[in-house]
């Protein structure tokens, strides 16, 4: 499934709403996590995940080509953990 | 940072403030999305959006695991599990507004 099927699905099931609307809200609701994610803040979706940031500590990295010692900043990444409930529903448990 | 949990309350609202829908509309909308998203994950299928990130399955094969505590060897049947990965516009924009 990519974004434009999904925008499709959402479009399909909710006829009374201008295809064009439906593509801001998927776009809203994706652009809202980043920007959550940005601030350093978590997205908490119970059943689905959650989003948070996890810091990497700065580390003496090796360039693979040359062996040469490189210095590796810290930095932020984005993270994400399965929910409960899909996690099972994955492994056929719950639903 | 890292002060704030965001929920879906919160997602509505923007979509809300976004599109001239109810909220009770806009927080039907984002839990439909959400079980879309999980369904075709359930179904196997990967789940691609676009400067967002990629939602995949991997099938985990049958270990022994061990009890941590007690130190019992205990069978860990094999499983899916889901990874995320993030676009490069994600870890860019989390790492440009988490730094310094």
């Amino acid at each position: 499934m990519i974004r434009s099927e999904l925008i499709q699905i959402i479009a399909d099931e909710n006829p009374h709403l201008y295809q064009r609307d439906v593509e801001r809200i998927v776009n809203t609701l994706f652009e809202e996590i980043i920007n959550a994610m940005a601030s350093g803040d978590r997205v908490e979706l119970r059943g689905f995940g959650a989003f948070s940031v996890k810091k990497r500590d700065a580390r003496i990295g090796r360039n693979p080509r040359t062996g040469e010692s490189v210095e590796v900043e810290e930095k932020y990444v984005p993270f994400f953990k399965t929910g409960k409930l899909l996690r099972d529903r994955l492994n056929g448990k719950a639903d | 940072m890292g002060s704030t949990t965001l929920t879906r309350m919160d997602l509505s609202e923007a979509v809300f403030r976004e599109v001239g829908l109810s909220r009770n509309e806009s927080a039907q909308l984002v839990e439909s999305i959400l079980q879309h998203m999980s369904d075709a994950l359930v179904k196997g299928e990967t789940v691609k959006i676009s400067s967002f990130g990629t939602f995949s399955i991997r099938e985990k094969a049958a270990r022994v695991g061990r009890n941590p505590k007690t130190g019992e060897e205990v069978p860990i049947h094999p499983r899916r599990v889901l990874t995320f990965r993030p676009s490069y516009l994600m870890k860019d924009r989390v790492a440009a507004g988490n730094r310094g």
